[in-house]
């Protein structure tokens, strides 16, 4: 018989395949198939980055009722760091940038929400935003000079921070399709990413701890699970996951600003919300999909909607909320179950009572 | 072994539990009866720390539990089995079993321990990896027993764990604090079915509205009350 769980990743994984095959038959039939390939597979590079965006921000959702937007100031003290060890060749940048946002991230929980962990939901909220912003001016106070190089309105413009290296962005044609070794790239660690998390969450003690948290937090503790080890653990594969997301996002970008967090942390949010944030493998899905909607869109607008990508985008958003309020996974997984269920033809007897 | 001594608990002006004070000797079966709204839960919820008292003392083996965390508690020796069990639903029963042992560092033996409940428990076996919401009640109440058990407390708490059972199964469910009695696991058992809790505890504490004790004593002693009844519901003498 099938388990709920197995289900659940039935639905994400069905939903991922429909969402990837929804997308190359959207764009194939607009752009014609090689560029629909090739759309598809920047989308594919794009939303993955915002699917793993998503799981750090539903990770802590789900463990401490906490909707993390100082996340974002992660993603802007990664690209810091990259700027600063950009010298230092591209393994000891990586290294270095998710070690320092790890530490970041576990020296934000220690700090600022440790001591109101108990609070209100309000609260909690106000409290990342505090967090959020307080990190952000402080990148605008010009420390370092950073803000001066970096703001266009008080110097001299925005720059590249860190460099694309020409090795991995060079794009090289694959029968009529280009790809870099950065998308590439970004496909292997996210599926790494993703892959390892479920590892941990399926098979270690600590992911048994944290899927029991993320269900019932204050019976995990009645247990005898670690609050101060469970909810620290959680902000330090946020902090890993927030450094991968950096590393990837900078590379393509090569921007470096106080803000650059904000728009990546926005689609995150946003798409893990329509994901359904109660599910790590949702929030996950859903971040994927915005993603690649926003990617898509901007690929195939006409050149004077372009500026308008993320108006469709949001447009697209309110339409998959009227339709399916609680999020995409929770409503495939029921009619998933539905299918199951008159397939298998599962007596009632068996059903909980 | 526990004693709790004018204790009360608030939430925001109201007292849930108002001076309140028993105690739980080693090895006992201690009932906590009373209505709903009479603050046993809300008793339990203090003594695993879950809330803390406005007043008074909770010392548990000689040490205060006042201020300490619910996972520091647990892994002190106190075990909550909670109303409506609560088990993880998501999660497998082998892994809702797993998590009893978190407070433990002796992990081969709590694995040998997490066999030897399924054999004292064989649905969970049979159940294995199904995950706990696919259980019925009872089982579930079977899992949320056997996962506190894993935590090998020396004090377990249960708080109605009969509520919504078919009789069969609460009978099943008393049949398994008797046998955790002779075996010597110290309990304090809440629960609203008075005449069958006061039948299996060593002594038996009725609450009353407002979170104060209002009798106390062996089935014996409760018996001569009067008419019992009447006093349960809060309309006899105090004793």
């Amino acid at each position: 018989m099938i388990s709920g769980a197995e289900r659940r990743y039935a639905a994400v994984s069905g939903g991922l395949v429909g969402a990837v095959a929804l997308v190359i038959l959207v764009l194939a039939l607009i752009v014609g198939t090689a560029e629909g390939v090739q759309y598809t597979l920047d989308s594919l590079a794009y939303g993955s980055l915002f699917a793993v965006m998503a799981l750090g921000l539903a990770l802590l959702f789900n463990v401490m009722g906490l909707m993390n937007f100082a996340y974002g100031e992660l993603i802007m003290a990664g690209a810091y760091v990259m700027y600063f060890t950009r010298s230092w060749g591209w393994l000891g940048m990586m290294l270095m940038t998710i070690l320092i946002v790890t530490i970041l991230s576990l020296l934000m929980e220690l700090i600022a929400f440790r001591p109101v962990r108990n609070a209100s939901p309000a609260v909690l909220l106000v409290t990342s935003f505090a967090v959020s912003y307080a990190i952000q001016q402080l990148a605008w106070t010009d420390v370092f000079g950073l803000a001066h190089r970096f703001d266009s309105t008080i110097g001299t413009g925005i720059q590249k921070g860190v460099e694309p290296y020409p090795w991995l962005t060079t794009q090289f044609n694959v029968g009529g399709v280009l790809i870099s070794r950065l998308e590439i790239a970004t496909w292997i660690v996210t599926a790494v990413l993703l892959l390892g998390l479920t590892l941990l969450l399926k098979k270690t003690t600590l992911g048994i701890q944290l899927r029991a948290s993320t269900e019932d937090f204050r019976m995990a503790q009645l247990t005898g699970v670690r609050a101060n080890w469970v909810i620290a653990s959680a902000f330090a594969i946020t902090g890993v996951l927030a450094g991968a997301v950096s590393i990837l996002y900078i590379l393509r970008t090569g921007a470096v600003a106080p803000d650059i967090g904000q728009g990546p942390l926005f689609v995150a949010f946003v798409g893990g919300v329509i994901g359904g944030l109660g599910s790590l493998s949702g929030a996950a899905l859903g971040g994927f999909v915005l993603g690649a909607i926003i990617n898509a869109l901007s690929a195939t607008l006409p050149i004077t909607l372009k500026s308008h990508t993320q108006l469709f985008a949001f447009l697209i958003v309110i339409g998959i909320l009227v339709f399916v309020p609680n999020g995409l996974v929770s409503v495939r997984a029921s009619a998933f179950s539905r299918v199951w269920r008159r397939v298998r033809r599962i007596a009632p007897a068996e059903e909980p009572t | 072994m526990l004693r709790l001594t004018d204790v009360s608990v608030h939430y925001g002006r109201i007292a849930a539990v108002n001076h309140l004070s028993l105690e739980v000797n080693k090895e006992e079966l201690i009932g906590l009866v009373g209505h709903n709204g009479a603050g046993k839960s809300t008793t339990l919820w203090a003594i695993t720390g879950v809330l803390k008292p406005s007043s008074g003392q909770i010392d548990f083996e000689g040490r205060s539990l006042v201020g300490v965390s619910p996972d520091a508690i647990l892994r002190r020796g106190i075990a909550l089995v909670p109303e409506n069990r609560r088990i993880f639903g998501r999660l497998s029963v082998g892994e809702n079993l797993q998590i009893g042992t978190s407070g433990r560092r002796d992990r081969r033996a709590a694995h040998a321990d997490i066999k030897a409940m399924c054999e004292r428990f064989p649905v969970l076996g049979a159940y294995y990896d199904r995950p706990g919401s696919k259980l019925s009640g009872g089982e579930q109440q079977q899992l949320a027993i056997a996962r506190a058990l894993l935590a090998r407390p020396r004090l377990l708490l249960l708080d109605e764990p009969t509520l919504g059972l078919a009789p069969l199964i609460v009978d099943q469910v008393f049949e398994i604090l008797q046998e955790l009695k002779q075996e010597g696991v110290t309990i304090l058992l809440v629960e609203q079915n008075a005449a069958r809790t006061i039948e299996v505890a060593d002594r038996t504490y009725v609450m009353r509205s407002g979170g104060q004790i209002q009798f106390h004593g062996t089935a014996d002693e409760l018996s001569r009350i009067g008419d019992f009844e009447t006093a349960y519901i809060g309309l006899g003498e105090t004793a």
